[in-house]
C-alpha cells in the first residue's frame, strides 16, 4: 500500500476523534449485553442524545451542559425499552427497532427551529506546554475533554465488570438470571440499571455528533453510527478494552481510506470506501479463528427475558 | 401496460379527465401544486432550499394556490404511488425533485394527462405534461473556484464529492479550470464520501483534505460538517452549498453557490393560472435567478472580489461561459477548441476529468 | 402493585384481541402528539387507519399495500427461520440489494433478446444473489466461528457500495447519457415483472410471499426440518442430542434467508422499482426484522404483520401530504405503534394480578 504523503501522527489523532461517538455508544451497549439484555436501538438513543444534547447547549450556552442533557436524553429513551423489555417481557430485537424508528421521528420533530445554528464550541482540554511536544502532544494531548472521557468510561467500565462485585452481579445476570434470582438479585432491576446506562452512553455519543464532530443539528445526523457501534460490541467479543480496539481500528480505516484519496493514491476509490466494513470483517476473523472460541463470548441469557416464577 | 390503461379509465370514470389539456391555454382560478421531497425539509440543504421556493409559490400567489408537499420519499415504487396519490388528489402541477424520481415522474404522467410534471434534474420528457428543470450550478462553481484560486496560500484546493455523476463531475471540472486560471500552480484532491448526505463522514473527509495540506474545500455533499471542520482552523477557506450557510461568515464561509428554485416554481406555477403554461426543458443559471452567489465576505482582497463578481456578472449577462476553449481532457485529448463553448449535451454527460486534474473518476 | 403471573396456556382470546388493543392505544397516543402538532387528531387517525382501505382512491392504493407489503413479508419469513434457531441474519438489506443486482444483470446482459426463458432465470439469478451474499457470513461463522450479527450487518455497507458502483458504472443504462441508474425493467419485457392483474398491485413477488407463507407453515408445523428449527432454538442441547447439526443449521437458515431477500430485491428492481438506481434499497431488509417479531415469527402472523406495517406506511404518506404532517411524525407514531404491539403482547401469555406491596 502506498502511504505516500499520509502523516501518521496527524492520521492518529484525527482517528482519536472519529473514534468517540462509536467508542461511547458502544461501550454502554456492551454493559447492557453483559446484563443479558440486546437492545438494537443504539441508533435512535443517539439521535436523541444528539438533538437534546444541542438543544441544550444552545439553549444554556455550555457545552458541559449539553453533553449531559445528551446523556439524560438517551437514557429517557431507553427507559422506555427497558419498561417494555423488563417489566413487560416485550421482544428485544423488535423493541430496539421500534426504538430507533421512534428515536429518529422524534429527534426531528424536536429539532425544528434548530436547523443551521452553530451550538457553543467545546475547545481542545489546555495541556499548555504539553501540547507541544513533537509526534506525542499531537496525538495525545490536543483533544477535547471528551477523547479522553470516552477512554476513562472504557477503562472504568473494564474495571466495575472485571474487579468489583456490581460486575461480578451484573455479569451473572447475563449469564443466568435464574442462578442469580435464585441468588436473590433483582434481575430486572440490575438490566434497568444497565440499560439505562447504555441510554446515557449512547445519548453521549450522539451528542458528540451534534455538539463536536459536526457541530450543527440536521434530521438523521447520526446517519448510521448506532449500527456501527452494535457491530463494535461485537467485534470486541464483550470486552471492554476491545470495544476501544474496535472503534480505533474502524474509525481509523474510515479516516485512512478518506486521507488516501486526498493524498491522491492509486487505489480504486470504490474499494476504498468499503474498506473500513471490510476490514473489520477480516480482522474478526482473525481473531475468532486464532483463538478458537471467540466468538462464543456472548453472554449465555442475551436476549432472553427473564420474569420471577416465584 | 395493461395497468395504465386501466388507471387511465378509471381516473376518467373520477371525471379527474373531463376537462382536456385546453384547460392549461384558458388559465385556471385555483392550482395546487405539489412537491415531492427526497430528503427530510430539515436536512439544511437541498430538500430546504426546495421547500423554499415551495413557500415562495404560496407568498406569491396567497389563496389562489393550495401548496401541499411530501417529504422523505424514497425513489422508485414509492415515488410512483406518491405522485399517483397527489395526481387522483387533485394537485395540477407536480415538482419532483430528485433525478432518481425521473421514470416514475414519466410513468406517472402518461395516466394523467391533465396533470403538469414538473421533473428537477432529467432528461426524460416522454409526454407533452412533463418538463424539466435544472439550474447550472457550474457557473457557481467557476465563481467560488476564482476565488478558491486565489485564496489558497499552499496551493492545494479541496473537493468533496459525493457519486461519480455527470452532475458532480461538471461543478469539479468548472470548480478546477476556474482557480487553474488565475493561479496556474493550484493543485485539486478530490474525495468521494460515497453519500450524499452523512455529515460525520463529511467532516472527516473536509478534515482528511486538511490534513494534506489543502486550505480551501468546496463540497458536493449537502450539510456545513466541512465549514464546521474549517472553522477549527484559522485562515481556512469554503463555501457555504446549497443554502447560504451564513452562520458561518464571514470565514471560512466566504461565499456560497445558493440552490434558489423560487422564481421557477413561481413563474411556472404563474403561467398555470395565467394559461401560458407549456412544457419545457428549463436550464437556467445564475441569470435566470437559480443559482445565486452568496455574499463575499471582506476576508476575500477587494480585488479578488471584484473579479469574482466580474466573472459572475459576464456569466449572467452571457458574454462568458464557463466552459470555453480550449480545453483538453485528462488524457490530453482535445475536448473544445479555442473560443468554442461546451454544447449542454456534452455537460449533461460529462464522464471525463478536464487536463491538470490528478486522481481518476471511479468506476 | 401490579404484577404478572404466566397463564398456563397462551390466551386464545388475547391473541386475537392484542393487536386490536395496541392499535386502539396508539390512536389515543398518536391522537396526543398530533394535537400537540396542531393538527386534528381524528382526521389524521383517519387518515392513516381508515382512507387507504376504504377512501375515495382505495381502489389504488389497497394494490399499493400489497406491493408494500410483498418484499416485507418475503425477507421477513426467511428471517423468521433463522431467528427461531438462533441465528441472526441482520443483513437482509445487503442480500436484497446484491440479488436485485444479479437478477438485473443477467436481464440486462441479454438486452434486447426476448424469451420465456429469461425472467426465470433472472429469478434464479436474484436467489443466487441473496444466498450468496448470506453464505458469506454462514460459512465464516461455521468455519471460523465468526459472529453472524457483525458480518451480515458490515455487508450492508459493502452492497450499497456495489449498489453505488453498479448504478454508475458496470449496470448503467448506455443510452442513459453518462446519468447513473440501468435500464428501466418496464420496456423490457421479457425481464420485467408487470403487475398481473391489472389495478391490483399484486406482481410475482406478491405470489411468491403469498406461496412462501403457506410453504414456511407446511415446514414449521409438519416437517422435521421445521421441528428441527424449533428445537434449535428452545433447547440447542437437546437439539444436538437429536442429531441436529448446528453447522448445517446455519447454512441452510442463513441461505434460505438471504435467497429469499435476493429474490424480494429482484422482483423489486424488475417491478416497482424498475430499474438499479444508487438509493434502490429503501430499508425493506431492516423492516422486515419488525415485521417478523411482530408477527410473533410465524408465517401467517408475518403475512398480517407486513400488512400492517404497510397500512402505516401508504395512511402516513397520505397524512403527511393532504394534513401537512411532517414525515417525521409519521416516523414517531410507528414507533408508538410498535411499542403498544409490543407491549399488549404481553397479555397473550401473562395476566395482571393485583398483589400487595411488597409481596414479592
Amino acid at each position: 500500500m502506498d502511504f505516500g504523503a499520509i502523516n501518521p501522527v496527524v492520521l492518529v489523532a484525527s482517528l482519536m476523534v472519529a473514534a468517540v461517538p462509536i467508542m461511547l455508544a458502544a461501550i454502554g451497549e456492551l454493559v447492557v449485553e453483559k446484563a443479558g439484555v440486546l437492545n438494537l436501538g443504539v441508533e435512535g438513543m443517539m439521535i436523541m442524545g444528539a438533538i437534546c444534547g444541542f438543544i441544550v447547549a444552545v439553549r444554556t450556552g455550555s457545552p458541559l451542559a449539553g453533553f449531559a442533557g445528551g446523556a439524560l436524553g438517551g437514557a429517557v429513551l431507553s427507559a422506555i425499552f427497558a419498561f417494555l423489555t423488563q417489566f413487560l417481557l416485550a421482544n428485544q430485537v423488535a423493541t430496539g427497532l421500534a426504538l430507533t424508528l421512534f428515536g429518529l421521528g422524534l429527534s426531528a420533530l424536536m429539532g425544528q427551529g434548530y436547523n443551521g445554528i452553530k451550538p457553543p464550541v467545546t475547545g481542545p482540554v489546555p495541556f499548555g506546554p504539553l501540547a507541544d511536544i513533537p509526534v506525542l502532544g499531537r496525538i495525545l494531548f490536543s483533544h477535547d475533554w471528551m477523547v479522553y472521557g470516552s477512554v476513562l468510561v472504557v477503562a472504568a467500565v473494564w474495571w466495575v465488570l472485571t474487579r468489583t462485585r456490581t460486575g461480578l452481579i451484573i455479569r451473572a445476570v447475563g449469564e443466568s438470571h435464574d442462578a442469580a434470582h435464585a441468588l436473590g438479585y433483582k434481575v430486572n432491576r440490575i438490566r434497568l440499571g444497565c440499560i439505562l446506562f447504555g441510554g446515557a452512553m449512547a445519548g453521549l455519543g450522539g451528542a458528540y455528533i451534534s455538539l463536536v464532530r459536526v457541530p450543527q443539528w440536521v434530521d438523521g445526523i447520526t446517519a448510521g453510527a448506532g449500527w456501527i457501534a452494535l457491530a463494535i460490541v461485537v467485534f470486541a467479543s464483550w470486552k471492554p478494552w476491545r470495544v476501544l480496539v474496535g472503534a480505533y481500528l474502524f474509525g481509523g480505516i474510515t479516516v485512512l481510506q478518506l486521507n488516501l484519496q486526498a493524498a491522491g493514491s492509486t487505489i480504486p476509490v470504490e474499494y476504498l470506501s468499503m474498506s473500513p466494513y471490510l476490514v473489520t470483517i477480516l480482522v474478526l476473523v482473525l481473531m475468532s479463528s486464532g483463538r478458537g472460541r471467540a466468538g462464543l463470548n456472548a453472554p449465555a441469557a442475551l436476549g432472553q427475558n427473564f420474569h420471577a416464577a416465584r | 401496460m395493461l395497468r395504465r390503461t386501466l388507471l387511465a379509465t378509471a381516473a376518467a370514470g373520477l371525471g379527474l379527465m373531463a376537462t382536456a389539456a385546453a384547460s392549461a391555454a384558458a388559465g385556471m382560478d385555483h392550482v395546487k401544486a405539489c412537491f415531492v421531497y427526497v430528503g427530510p425539509i430539515g436536512d439544511g440543504g437541498w430538500t430546504f432550499q426546495h421547500h423554499q421556493g415551495a413557500l415562495a409559490v404560496k407568498e406569491a400567489y396567497g389563496d389562489k394556490v393550495e401548496v401541499q408537499w411530501q417529504e422523505s420519499v424514497p425513489e422508485g415504487a414509492d415515488a410512483e404511488r406518491v405522485l399517483t396519490q397527489m395526481a387522483l388528489g387533485g394537485c395540477n402541477i407536480i415538482f419532483t425533485t430528485s433525478f432518481g424520481y425521473m421514470d416514475a415522474t414519466n410513468a406517472v404522467a402518461a395516466k394523467f394527462p391533465n396533470v403538469m410534471f414538473e421533473h428537477a434534474t432529467g432528461y426524460k420528457r416522454e409526454h407533452p405534461n412533463v418538463s424539466t428543470y435544472n439550474a447550472r450550478f457550474y457557473e457557481g462553481r467557476a465563481v467560488v473556484g476564482t476565488i478558491a484560486g486565489r485564496m489558497t496560500k499552499t496551493n492545494k484546493i479541496g473537493y468533496i464529492a459525493s457519486f461519480p455523476i455527470p452532475e458532480v463531475i461538471m461543478g469539479i471540472n468548472s470548480y478546477y479550470l476556474h482557480a487553474k486560471k488565475v493561479n496556474p500552480d493550484v493543485q485539486l484532491s478530490v474525495v468521494w464520501a460515497f453519500t450524499w448526505f452523512d455529515p460525520a463522514k463529511e467532516a472527516d473527509a473536509a478534515k482528511a483534505l486538511i490534513d494534506q495540506g489543502v486550505d480551501v474545500i468546496t463540497a458536493h455533499t449537502d450539510s456545513t460538517a466541512p465549514l464546521a471542520e474549517l472553522a477549527k482552523t484559522p485562515g481556512l477557506v469554503g463555501f457555504g452549498q446549497a443554502s447560504d450557510m451564513e452562520a458561518y461568515k464571514p470565514l471560512p464561509r466566504v461565499s456560497s453557490i445558493i440552490d434558489n428554485w423560487a422564481p421557477y416554481y413561481v413563474k411556472r406555477v404563474g403561467e398555470l393560472l395565467d394559461g401560458t403554461y407549456a412544457q419545457t426543458d428549463a436550464w437556467e443559471g445564475i441569470a435566470g435567478g437559480e443559482v445565486k452567489i452568496g455574499e463575499i465576505t471582506d476576508a476575500v482582497p477587494p480585488e479578488v472580489k471584484a473579479e469574482a463578481e466580474a466573472l459572475r456578472d459576464a456569466i449572467a449577462a452571457g458574454t462568458y461561459h464557463p466552459f470555453t476553449g480550449p480545453i483538453n481532457k485528462q488524457d490530453g485529448t482535445p475536448w473544445l477548441a479555442e473560443g468554442q463553448v461546451a454544447p449542454d449535451g456534452d455537460l449533461l454527460g460529462m464522464n471525463f476529468f478536464v487536463e491538470g486534474i490528478t486522481g481518476a473518476i471511479p468506476n | 402493585m401490579l404484577a404478572l403471573e404466566k397463564r398456563p396456556n397462551p390466551s386464545r382470546f388475547w391473541l386475537y384481541a392484542t393487536p386490536v388493543v395496541a392499535v386502539a392505544l396508539t390512536m389515543v397516543a398518536g391522537g396526543v402528539m398530533f394535537a400537540i402538532l396542531g393538527k386534528n387528531p381524528f382526521e389524521v387517525v383517519r387518515t392513516i387507519f381508515w382512507v387507504p382501505l376504504f377512501g375515495e382512491f382505495a381502489w389504488y392504493l389497497r394494490g399499493q399495500l400489497l406491493v408494500k407489503a410483498g418484499p416485507l413479508i418475503l425477507i421477513a419469513v426467511g428471517l423468521s427461520l433463522g431467528f427461531r434457531a438462533g441465528i441472526w441474519n441482520i443483513g437482509a438489506e445487503g442480500q436484497y440489494i446484491m440479488g436485485a443486482i444479479f437478477g438485473a444483470a443477467v436481464g440486462l446482459a441479454v438486452f434486447p433478446t426476448e424469451n420465456r426463458l429469461i425472467f426465470p432465470v433472472m429469478i434464479l439469478a436474484g436467489l443466487f444473489g441473496g444466498w450468496i451474499w448470506a453464505m458469506i457470513p454462514a460459512i465464516l461463522k461455521t468455519r471460523f466461528n465468526t459472529n453472524e450479527i457483525l458480518v451480515s450487518l458490515m455487508l450492508v455497507y459493502v452492497a450499497q457500495t456495489i449498489l453505488a458502483m453498479a448504478s454508475t458504472n458496470f449496470l448503467r443504462n448506455p443510452e442513459g447519457s453518462g446519468f447513473p441508474g440501468s435500464r428501466n425493467f418496464s420496456s423490457y419485457p421479457a425481464a420485467s415483472n408487470p403487475e398481473l392483474i391489472a389495478g391490483t398491485g399484486i406482481h410475482w413477488g406478491v405470489v411468491t410471499a403469498v406461496f412462501v407463507v403457506v410453504a414456511a407453515h407446511v415446514l414449521l408445523q409438519r416437517h422435521l426440518l421445521g421441528f428441527q428449527i424449533k428445537l434449535a432454538g428452545q433447547a440447542p442441547r437437546a437439539a444436538r442430542f437429536h442429531g441436529v447439526s448446528p453447522n448445517r443449521l446455519v447454512v441452510l437458515c442463513m441461505g434460505v434467508s438471504g435467497a429469499l431477500a435476493g429474490v424480494a430485491g429482484l422482483f423489486e428492481v424488475t417491478g416497482p422499482a424498475g430499474q438499479i438506481s444508487i438509493d434502490f434499497n429503501v430499508g425493506y431488509g431492516f423492516t422486515a426484522i419488525i415485521v417478523a417479531f411482530l408477527g410473533r415469527l410465524n408465517p401467517v402472523g408475518i403475512l398480517f404483520a407486513g400488512l400492517l406495517m404497510a397500512l402505516t406506511y401508504i395512511g402516513g404518506e397520505m397524512a403527511a401530504t393532504n394534513l401537512g404532517l411532517p414525515s417525521a411524525a409519521i416516523q414517531a407514531f410507528q414507533g408508538m405503534l410498535l411499542f403498544f404491539l409490543l407491549a399488549v403482547d404481553v397479555m397473550t401469555n401473562y395476566r395482571i394480578r393485583f398483589a400487595a406491596m411488597g409481596a414479592r
